[in-house]
Protein backbone atom coordinates (compact mmCIF):
# COMPACT_ATOMS: atom_id res chain seq x y z
CA UNK A 1 0.00 0.00 0.00
CA UNK A 2 2.41 2.41 0.97
CA UNK A 3 6.12 2.15 0.26
CA UNK A 4 9.26 3.77 1.24
CA UNK A 5 12.60 3.51 -0.93
CA UNK A 6 15.67 5.02 0.22
CA UNK A 7 13.85 8.13 1.38
CA UNK A 8 16.09 10.66 2.40
CA UNK A 9 15.38 14.33 3.81
CA UNK A 10 17.65 17.17 4.40
CA UNK A 11 16.57 20.57 6.51
CA UNK A 12 19.28 22.38 5.46
CA UNK A 13 23.01 20.53 6.87
CA UNK A 14 20.43 18.62 9.54
CA UNK A 15 19.09 14.77 7.42
CA UNK A 16 16.18 14.23 9.01
CA UNK A 17 15.60 11.15 7.18
CA UNK A 18 18.07 8.58 6.68
CA UNK A 19 17.52 6.11 3.77
CA UNK A 20 14.16 5.03 5.08
CA UNK A 21 13.19 1.86 2.77
CA UNK A 22 10.16 0.10 4.32
CA UNK A 23 6.18 -0.81 3.50
CA UNK A 24 2.87 -0.68 4.55
CA UNK A 25 1.16 -3.55 3.77
CA UNK A 26 -2.86 -3.23 3.04
CA UNK A 27 -5.12 -3.18 5.97
CA UNK A 28 -2.02 -3.46 8.41
CA UNK A 29 -1.47 -0.74 11.02
CA UNK A 30 2.18 0.32 11.65
CA UNK A 31 3.08 2.20 14.50
CA UNK A 32 5.99 4.28 14.49
CA UNK A 33 7.59 5.28 17.75
CA UNK A 34 11.01 6.53 18.89
CA UNK A 35 12.51 9.51 20.78
CA UNK A 36 11.32 12.74 19.87
CA UNK A 37 12.79 14.49 16.88
CA UNK A 38 13.78 11.15 15.49
CA UNK A 39 11.52 12.05 12.29
CA UNK A 40 8.53 10.04 13.07
CA UNK A 41 6.28 12.98 12.13
CA UNK A 42 8.28 13.99 9.43
CA UNK A 43 7.77 10.62 7.45
CA UNK A 44 4.53 10.76 7.62
CA UNK A 45 4.22 13.51 6.53
CA UNK A 46 6.07 12.87 3.01
CA UNK A 47 3.59 10.37 2.29
CA UNK A 48 1.17 13.08 1.31
CA UNK A 49 3.44 15.50 0.44
CA UNK A 50 3.64 17.83 2.80
CA UNK A 51 7.05 17.45 3.56
CA UNK A 52 9.18 17.15 0.43
CA UNK A 53 11.96 13.92 0.36
CA UNK A 54 15.40 15.06 -1.65
CA UNK A 55 16.22 11.91 -2.60
CA UNK A 56 14.22 8.37 -2.97
CA UNK A 57 10.76 7.47 -4.09
CA UNK A 58 7.49 6.48 -2.46
CA UNK A 59 4.58 4.66 -3.71
CA UNK A 60 1.01 4.83 -2.68
CA UNK A 61 -0.72 2.42 -4.29
CA UNK A 62 1.64 1.58 -6.81
CA UNK A 63 1.91 5.13 -7.92
CA UNK A 64 4.87 7.08 -7.46
CA UNK A 65 3.92 10.34 -5.59
CA UNK A 66 6.79 12.45 -6.99
CA UNK A 67 5.70 11.60 -10.44
CA UNK A 68 5.10 14.33 -13.05
CA UNK A 69 2.07 15.48 -13.58
CA UNK A 70 0.79 14.09 -10.87
CA UNK A 71 -2.74 15.58 -9.72
CA UNK A 72 -1.21 16.50 -6.11
CA UNK A 73 -4.77 17.61 -4.76
CA UNK A 74 -6.73 14.39 -6.04
CA UNK A 75 -3.81 12.53 -4.81
CA UNK A 76 -4.40 13.83 -1.30
CA UNK A 77 -7.59 12.49 -1.14
CA UNK A 78 -6.35 8.81 -1.02
CA UNK A 79 -4.82 9.67 2.38
CA UNK A 80 -6.46 10.78 5.46
CA UNK A 81 -4.00 12.89 7.93
CA UNK A 82 -4.82 13.54 11.36
CA UNK A 83 -3.11 16.59 12.98
CA UNK A 84 -1.51 16.93 16.54
CA UNK A 85 -3.31 19.88 17.07
CA UNK A 86 -6.90 18.74 15.29
CA UNK A 87 -6.47 21.83 12.89
CA UNK A 88 -10.71 21.89 12.85
CA UNK A 89 -11.77 25.11 11.20
CA UNK A 90 -12.91 27.00 13.91
CA UNK A 91 -15.48 29.40 11.17
CA UNK A 92 -17.38 26.27 10.88
CA UNK A 93 -19.85 24.04 12.37
CA UNK A 94 -18.52 20.53 13.12
CA UNK A 95 -20.83 19.14 10.14
CA UNK A 96 -19.30 22.00 8.15
CA UNK A 97 -15.79 20.94 8.45
CA UNK A 98 -16.42 17.25 7.44
CA UNK A 99 -18.67 18.72 4.38
CA UNK A 100 -16.50 21.32 3.25
CA UNK A 101 -13.55 19.01 1.22
CA UNK A 102 -16.59 16.50 -0.20
CA UNK A 103 -17.94 19.60 -1.23
CA UNK A 104 -15.86 21.52 -2.89
CA UNK A 105 -13.17 18.85 -4.06
CA UNK A 106 -15.78 16.05 -5.01
CA UNK A 107 -18.68 18.46 -5.82
CA UNK A 108 -21.17 16.46 -4.08
CA UNK A 109 -24.29 17.55 -3.39
CA UNK A 110 -25.57 19.14 -0.01
CA UNK A 111 -27.53 16.20 1.30
CA UNK A 112 -25.29 13.30 -0.16
CA UNK A 113 -22.14 15.54 2.06
CA UNK A 114 -24.26 16.18 4.99
CA UNK A 115 -26.04 12.55 5.58
CA UNK A 116 -22.72 11.00 5.00
CA UNK A 117 -21.15 13.31 7.61
CA UNK A 118 -23.75 12.92 10.24
CA UNK A 119 -23.19 8.65 9.40
CA UNK A 120 -19.20 10.01 10.29
CA UNK A 121 -20.60 11.45 13.47
CA UNK A 122 -22.15 9.02 14.41
CA UNK A 123 -19.13 6.53 14.07
CA UNK A 124 -17.51 9.06 16.23
CA UNK A 125 -20.03 9.11 18.82
CA UNK A 126 -20.59 13.18 18.28
CA UNK A 127 -23.69 13.21 15.96
CA UNK A 128 -25.17 15.15 18.71
CA UNK A 129 -22.22 17.94 18.14
CA UNK A 130 -23.13 18.27 14.42
CA UNK A 131 -24.39 22.10 14.60
CA UNK A 132 -21.80 23.06 17.52
CA UNK A 133 -18.28 25.31 16.69
CA UNK A 134 -15.13 23.57 17.50
CA UNK A 135 -14.75 25.84 20.32
CA UNK A 136 -17.15 24.39 22.09
CA UNK A 137 -15.71 20.84 22.16
CA UNK A 138 -13.41 19.30 24.17
CA UNK A 139 -9.76 18.44 22.73
CA UNK A 140 -10.61 14.81 22.27
CA UNK A 141 -14.03 15.55 20.86
CA UNK A 142 -12.30 17.79 18.53
CA UNK A 143 -9.97 15.05 17.44
CA UNK A 144 -12.67 12.82 16.79
CA UNK A 145 -14.54 15.34 14.48
CA UNK A 146 -10.97 16.09 12.83
CA UNK A 147 -10.19 11.84 12.22
CA UNK A 148 -14.68 12.02 10.71
CA UNK A 149 -13.73 14.87 8.48
CA UNK A 150 -10.47 12.71 7.12
CA UNK A 151 -12.69 9.49 6.66
CA UNK A 152 -15.29 11.56 4.75
CA UNK A 153 -13.05 11.53 1.87
CA UNK A 154 -13.10 8.15 1.92
CA UNK A 155 -9.26 7.96 1.74
CA UNK A 156 -7.76 4.16 1.53
CA UNK A 157 -5.02 5.14 4.29
CA UNK A 158 -5.07 6.93 7.13
CA UNK A 159 -1.95 8.85 8.96
CA UNK A 160 -1.65 9.86 12.08
CA UNK A 161 0.90 12.11 13.64
CA UNK A 162 0.48 12.06 17.84
CA UNK A 163 -3.45 12.18 17.39
CA UNK A 164 -3.65 12.19 21.47
CA UNK A 165 -0.23 14.31 22.50
CA UNK A 166 -1.93 17.33 22.84
CA UNK A 167 -5.05 16.26 24.45
CA UNK A 168 -5.39 16.16 28.88
CA UNK A 169 -5.16 12.47 29.97
CA UNK A 170 -8.73 11.72 30.51
CA UNK A 171 -9.49 12.37 26.94
CA UNK A 172 -6.85 9.75 25.43
CA UNK A 173 -9.15 7.10 25.66
CA UNK A 174 -11.60 8.08 23.72
CA UNK A 175 -9.77 8.83 20.64
CA UNK A 176 -8.03 5.89 21.10
CA UNK A 177 -11.34 3.55 21.08
CA UNK A 178 -12.38 5.68 17.75
CA UNK A 179 -8.81 4.92 16.19
CA UNK A 180 -9.03 1.18 17.43
CA UNK A 181 -12.27 1.10 15.60
CA UNK A 182 -10.95 2.08 12.13
CA UNK A 183 -8.16 -0.70 13.00
CA UNK A 184 -10.84 -3.18 13.51
CA UNK A 185 -12.99 -2.04 10.35
CA UNK A 186 -9.36 -3.14 8.27
CA UNK A 187 -8.65 0.80 7.91
CA UNK A 188 -4.93 0.89 6.66
CA UNK A 189 -3.55 2.84 9.40
CA UNK A 190 -0.04 4.54 9.95
CA UNK A 191 0.26 6.18 13.67
CA UNK A 192 2.70 8.16 14.89
CA UNK A 193 2.10 7.77 18.71
CA UNK A 194 3.33 8.15 22.12
CA UNK A 195 0.24 5.27 23.44
CA UNK A 196 2.49 2.44 24.42
CA UNK A 197 -0.40 0.04 25.40
CA UNK A 198 -2.11 1.43 21.70
CA UNK A 199 0.93 0.13 20.17
CA UNK A 200 0.38 -3.09 22.13
CA UNK A 201 -2.84 -3.77 21.79
CA UNK A 202 -3.50 -2.68 17.79
CA UNK A 203 -0.27 -2.61 15.99
CA UNK A 204 0.57 -5.42 13.69
CA UNK A 205 3.85 -4.31 13.18
CA UNK A 206 6.31 -1.31 15.08
CA UNK A 207 8.52 0.74 13.21
CA UNK A 208 10.97 2.37 15.84
CA UNK A 209 12.84 5.19 14.63
CA UNK A 210 15.83 7.31 15.77
CA UNK A 211 17.70 9.94 13.83
CA UNK A 212 15.86 9.82 11.13
CA UNK A 213 16.04 5.95 10.29
CA UNK A 214 14.27 3.15 10.73
CA UNK A 215 16.43 1.00 13.54
CA UNK A 216 13.85 -2.12 14.08
CA UNK A 217 10.62 -2.85 12.46
CA UNK A 218 8.62 -5.84 14.78
CA UNK A 219 5.94 -7.52 15.87
CA UNK A 220 4.57 -5.67 18.93
CA UNK A 221 5.10 -8.73 21.21
CA UNK A 222 8.66 -9.19 19.82
CA UNK A 223 9.27 -5.62 19.93
CA UNK A 224 8.02 -4.97 23.24
CA UNK A 225 9.81 -8.17 24.87
CA UNK A 226 12.99 -8.86 22.98
CA UNK A 227 13.89 -5.61 21.31
CA UNK A 228 16.94 -6.03 18.98
CA UNK A 229 18.67 -3.12 18.14
CA UNK A 230 20.65 -1.57 21.04
CA UNK A 231 18.92 2.09 20.84
CA UNK A 232 15.18 0.09 20.96
CA UNK A 233 16.56 -1.93 24.29
CA UNK A 234 17.35 1.35 25.85
CA UNK A 235 13.90 3.02 24.47
CA UNK A 236 12.13 -0.21 25.86
CA UNK A 237 13.98 0.10 29.45
CA UNK A 238 13.18 3.49 29.75
CA UNK A 239 9.52 2.90 29.16
CA UNK A 240 9.42 0.21 32.21
CA UNK A 241 11.11 2.43 34.21
CA UNK A 242 8.43 5.35 34.04
CA UNK B 1 -26.66 76.99 13.73
CA UNK B 2 -29.29 75.34 13.22
CA UNK B 3 -30.46 78.15 11.34
CA UNK B 4 -27.56 77.91 9.00
CA UNK B 5 -28.67 73.85 8.41
CA UNK B 6 -32.70 75.44 8.03
CA UNK B 7 -31.12 77.93 5.21
CA UNK B 8 -28.92 75.84 3.33
CA UNK B 9 -29.60 71.95 3.87
CA UNK B 10 -30.02 71.46 0.71
CA UNK B 11 -27.00 71.85 -0.64
CA UNK B 12 -25.58 70.10 2.19
CA UNK B 13 -27.19 66.98 1.10
CA UNK B 14 -27.11 67.37 -2.67
CA UNK B 15 -25.24 70.42 -3.81
CA UNK B 16 -26.46 72.22 -7.02
CA UNK B 17 -28.62 69.17 -7.78
CA UNK B 18 -31.44 69.42 -9.58
CA UNK B 19 -30.27 71.92 -11.23
CA UNK B 20 -26.76 71.19 -11.58
CA UNK B 21 -24.12 67.79 -10.90
CA UNK B 22 -25.45 66.07 -7.78
CA UNK B 23 -23.37 67.12 -4.52
CA UNK B 24 -22.74 67.41 -0.92
CA UNK B 25 -23.43 64.73 1.47
CA UNK B 26 -24.71 62.21 -1.10
CA UNK B 27 -21.64 62.80 -3.23
CA UNK B 28 -20.01 61.90 -0.20
CA UNK B 29 -21.79 59.02 0.34
CA UNK B 30 -21.10 58.05 -3.08
CA UNK B 31 -17.54 58.40 -3.23
CA UNK B 32 -17.00 56.25 0.22
CA UNK B 33 -19.47 53.61 -0.84
CA UNK B 34 -17.58 53.14 -4.49
CA UNK B 35 -14.40 53.59 -3.33
CA UNK B 36 -15.01 51.15 -0.56
CA UNK B 37 -16.37 48.57 -2.94
CA UNK B 38 -13.80 48.89 -5.83
CA UNK B 39 -10.91 49.15 -3.07
CA UNK B 40 -11.38 46.08 -0.97
CA UNK B 41 -12.01 43.65 -3.54
CA UNK B 42 -8.38 45.15 -5.09
CA UNK B 43 -6.71 44.63 -1.67
CA UNK B 44 -7.67 41.23 -1.55
CA UNK B 45 -5.90 40.47 -4.74
CA UNK B 46 -2.95 42.76 -3.96
CA UNK B 47 -2.35 41.09 -0.55
CA UNK B 48 -2.30 38.08 -2.62
CA UNK B 49 -0.49 39.38 -4.80
CA UNK B 50 2.27 40.72 -2.20
CA UNK B 51 2.52 36.91 -0.63
CA UNK B 52 3.03 35.46 -4.04
CA UNK B 53 6.07 33.61 -5.00
CA UNK B 54 5.99 34.47 -8.02
CA UNK B 55 7.61 37.50 -8.92
CA UNK B 56 5.70 38.60 -11.70
CA UNK B 57 2.89 39.09 -9.03
CA UNK B 58 5.13 40.11 -5.97
CA UNK B 59 7.27 42.55 -7.35
CA UNK B 60 4.87 45.09 -8.94
CA UNK B 61 2.73 44.50 -6.25
CA UNK B 62 5.17 45.46 -3.92
CA UNK B 63 6.47 48.13 -5.46
CA UNK B 64 2.79 49.67 -6.06
CA UNK B 65 2.13 49.46 -2.14
CA UNK B 66 5.54 51.16 -1.22
CA UNK B 67 5.45 53.91 -3.44
CA UNK B 68 1.86 54.57 -3.04
CA UNK B 69 2.41 54.66 0.91
CA UNK B 70 5.34 57.02 0.57
CA UNK B 71 3.15 60.10 -1.13
CA UNK B 72 0.98 62.56 0.18
CA UNK B 73 -3.17 62.05 -0.83
CA UNK B 74 -3.51 65.34 -1.89
CA UNK B 75 -0.38 64.82 -4.43
CA UNK B 76 -1.81 61.77 -5.76
CA UNK B 77 -5.25 63.26 -6.51
CA UNK B 78 -3.05 66.04 -7.99
CA UNK B 79 -1.25 63.86 -9.92
CA UNK B 80 -4.30 61.45 -11.27
CA UNK B 81 -6.38 65.14 -12.54
CA UNK B 82 -3.36 66.32 -14.08
CA UNK B 83 -1.36 63.66 -15.39
CA UNK B 84 -3.98 61.32 -16.38
CA UNK B 85 -5.89 63.11 -19.04
CA UNK B 86 -2.24 64.01 -20.60
CA UNK B 87 -1.27 60.09 -20.87
CA UNK B 88 -4.80 59.04 -22.24
CA UNK B 89 -5.47 62.05 -24.29
CA UNK B 90 -8.82 62.97 -22.95
CA UNK B 91 -10.08 65.48 -20.33
CA UNK B 92 -10.73 63.23 -17.01
CA UNK B 93 -13.62 64.05 -14.78
CA UNK B 94 -12.81 65.47 -10.94
CA UNK B 95 -14.90 62.70 -10.08
CA UNK B 96 -13.35 59.68 -12.05
CA UNK B 97 -9.79 60.82 -10.87
CA UNK B 98 -10.76 61.44 -7.53
CA UNK B 99 -12.48 57.42 -7.62
CA UNK B 100 -9.39 56.48 -9.13
CA UNK B 101 -7.22 57.65 -6.38
CA UNK B 102 -9.06 57.02 -3.29
CA UNK B 103 -9.10 53.87 -4.73
CA UNK B 104 -5.59 53.08 -5.20
CA UNK B 105 -4.55 54.77 -2.22
CA UNK B 106 -7.21 52.95 -0.32
CA UNK B 107 -6.16 49.64 -1.84
CA UNK B 108 -2.47 49.82 -1.24
CA UNK B 109 -3.26 50.51 2.65
CA UNK B 110 -5.82 47.85 2.84
CA UNK B 111 -3.53 44.88 0.72
CA UNK B 112 -0.84 45.20 4.14
CA UNK B 113 -3.86 44.63 6.51
CA UNK B 114 -5.43 42.08 4.44
CA UNK B 115 -1.57 40.32 4.18
CA UNK B 116 -1.12 40.50 7.65
CA UNK B 117 -4.22 38.86 8.34
CA UNK B 118 -3.56 36.40 5.63
CA UNK B 119 -0.14 35.55 7.46
CA UNK B 120 -1.58 35.38 11.18
CA UNK B 121 -3.62 32.09 10.16
CA UNK B 122 -1.78 29.16 11.71
CA UNK B 123 -0.12 26.72 9.01
CA UNK B 124 -1.83 24.25 10.37
CA UNK B 125 -5.42 25.34 9.00
CA UNK B 126 -3.41 25.35 5.13
CA UNK B 127 -2.22 21.93 6.10
CA UNK B 128 -5.56 20.53 7.00
CA UNK B 129 -6.97 21.89 4.07
CA UNK B 130 -4.53 20.92 1.79
CA UNK B 131 -4.58 17.43 2.76
CA UNK B 132 -8.29 17.44 2.63
CA UNK B 133 -7.44 17.58 -1.68
CA UNK B 134 -8.38 21.40 -1.61
CA UNK B 135 -6.44 23.41 -3.71
CA UNK B 136 -4.63 26.40 -3.08
CA UNK B 137 -7.54 28.66 -4.20
CA UNK B 138 -9.81 27.14 -2.48
CA UNK B 139 -7.75 26.64 0.92
CA UNK B 140 -7.33 30.32 0.73
CA UNK B 141 -11.33 30.97 0.01
CA UNK B 142 -13.05 28.94 2.12
CA UNK B 143 -10.23 28.50 4.81
CA UNK B 144 -8.00 31.09 5.33
CA UNK B 145 -9.98 34.32 4.08
CA UNK B 146 -12.83 33.76 6.15
CA UNK B 147 -11.01 33.32 9.64
CA UNK B 148 -8.25 36.05 8.33
CA UNK B 149 -11.26 38.63 7.39
CA UNK B 150 -13.10 38.34 10.79
CA UNK B 151 -9.68 38.92 12.38
CA UNK B 152 -8.73 41.97 10.43
CA UNK B 153 -12.60 43.86 11.07
CA UNK B 154 -11.26 46.48 13.89
CA UNK B 155 -8.06 47.11 11.65
CA UNK B 156 -10.45 47.14 8.24
CA UNK B 157 -13.08 49.15 9.81
CA UNK B 158 -10.37 52.32 10.90
CA UNK B 159 -9.07 51.72 6.96
CA UNK B 160 -12.59 52.14 5.82
CA UNK B 161 -13.33 55.26 8.19
CA UNK B 162 -10.39 57.03 6.68
CA UNK B 163 -11.38 56.16 3.05
CA UNK B 164 -14.99 58.33 4.05
CA UNK B 165 -12.56 61.22 5.45
CA UNK B 166 -9.92 61.19 2.79
CA UNK B 167 -13.05 61.83 -0.08
CA UNK B 168 -13.07 65.34 1.47
CA UNK B 169 -9.58 65.59 -0.35
CA UNK B 170 -11.79 66.25 -3.57
CA UNK B 171 -12.32 69.66 -2.68
CA UNK B 172 -8.69 70.40 -4.16
CA UNK B 173 -9.91 69.12 -7.81
CA UNK B 174 -13.53 70.82 -7.36
CA UNK B 175 -15.39 67.65 -6.80
CA UNK B 176 -18.49 69.14 -5.33
CA UNK B 177 -18.51 66.83 -2.35
CA UNK B 178 -19.51 67.72 1.13
CA UNK B 179 -16.43 69.54 2.18
CA UNK B 180 -16.86 71.74 -1.20
CA UNK B 181 -20.74 72.59 -0.32
CA UNK B 182 -19.70 73.73 3.38
CA UNK B 183 -16.83 75.72 2.22
CA UNK B 184 -19.20 77.41 -0.62
CA UNK B 185 -22.11 77.89 1.81
CA UNK B 186 -19.19 79.50 4.28
CA UNK B 187 -18.50 81.96 1.63
CA UNK B 188 -21.54 82.97 1.28
CA UNK B 189 -22.13 83.70 4.77
CA UNK B 190 -18.31 85.04 5.13
CA UNK B 191 -18.85 85.00 9.15
CA UNK B 192 -19.62 81.92 10.58
CA UNK B 193 -16.97 79.68 9.61
CA UNK B 194 -16.85 78.00 12.98
CA UNK B 195 -20.99 77.24 12.69
CA UNK B 196 -20.09 75.87 9.29
CA UNK B 197 -17.17 74.05 9.63
CA UNK B 198 -18.61 72.49 12.84
CA UNK B 199 -21.93 70.83 11.29
CA UNK B 200 -19.44 69.28 8.42
CA UNK B 201 -17.47 67.89 11.17
CA UNK B 202 -20.39 66.70 12.74
CA UNK B 203 -21.92 65.00 9.55
CA UNK B 204 -18.25 63.48 9.02
CA UNK B 205 -18.06 62.13 12.70
CA UNK B 206 -22.20 60.74 12.29
CA UNK B 207 -21.19 59.32 9.15
CA UNK B 208 -18.22 57.46 10.93
CA UNK B 209 -19.73 56.77 13.46
CA UNK B 210 -22.51 54.40 11.63
CA UNK B 211 -20.04 52.58 10.07
CA UNK B 212 -18.20 52.02 13.49
CA UNK B 213 -21.34 50.51 15.34
CA UNK B 214 -22.46 48.43 11.97
CA UNK B 215 -18.93 46.79 12.36
CA UNK B 216 -19.40 46.14 16.31
CA UNK B 217 -22.91 44.46 15.75
CA UNK B 218 -21.36 42.36 12.83
CA UNK B 219 -18.42 41.12 14.78
CA UNK B 220 -20.16 40.72 18.23
CA UNK B 221 -23.00 38.44 16.05
CA UNK B 222 -20.31 36.49 14.04
CA UNK B 223 -18.08 35.90 17.65
CA UNK B 224 -21.86 34.92 19.26
CA UNK B 225 -22.62 32.47 16.48
CA UNK B 226 -18.70 31.13 16.76
CA UNK B 227 -19.36 30.81 20.75
CA UNK B 228 -22.62 29.10 19.64
CA UNK B 229 -24.53 31.38 21.66
CA UNK B 230 -27.02 31.59 18.48
CA UNK B 231 -26.70 27.76 17.28
CA UNK B 232 -30.31 26.06 17.34
CA UNK B 233 -28.63 22.85 18.63
CA UNK B 234 -25.45 21.55 20.46
CA UNK B 235 -26.59 20.86 23.29
CA UNK B 236 -25.20 18.99 26.32
CA UNK B 237 -26.00 15.61 25.29
CA UNK B 238 -24.81 12.24 25.95
CA UNK B 239 -21.40 10.89 24.33
CA UNK B 240 -21.68 7.80 23.15
CA UNK B 241 -17.64 7.15 23.18
CA UNK B 242 -16.86 8.49 26.44
CA UNK B 243 -19.98 6.67 28.28
CA UNK B 244 -18.19 3.30 26.95
CA UNK B 245 -14.91 4.21 28.21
Amino acid sequence: MIQFSKVNKWYGEYQALVEVTAAVAQGEVVVVCGPSGSGKSTLIRTVNRLEEIQKGSIYLNGQDIHAKGLDLNAFRTQVGFVFQQFNLFPHLSVVENICLAPLTVRQQSKAEARSKAMALLERVGLAHKAEAYPQQLSGGQQQRVAIARALAMDPPVMLFDEPTSALDPEMVGEVLAVMKELAREGMTMVCVTHEMNFAREVADRIWFMDKGAILEEAKPAVFFSAPEHPRAQAFISDLRNH
Amino acid sequence: MFEIIANNWQQLLVGQYPQGALGGLALTMILSVLGLIIAFPLSVVLAFCRISPYKVLNIPATILVYVVRGLPLVMLVFWSYFLVPVLVGQSVSGFTALICTLVIYEAAYLSEVVRAGIQSIPEGQVEAARSLGMSYRKTMLKVVLPQALYNMVPSLISQFVSLIKETSIGYVISVQEITFSANQINTQLLTKPFEVFAILALTYYILCFCLTQFAKWAERRTTQKRLGLRSPKGGELNDPVLESQ
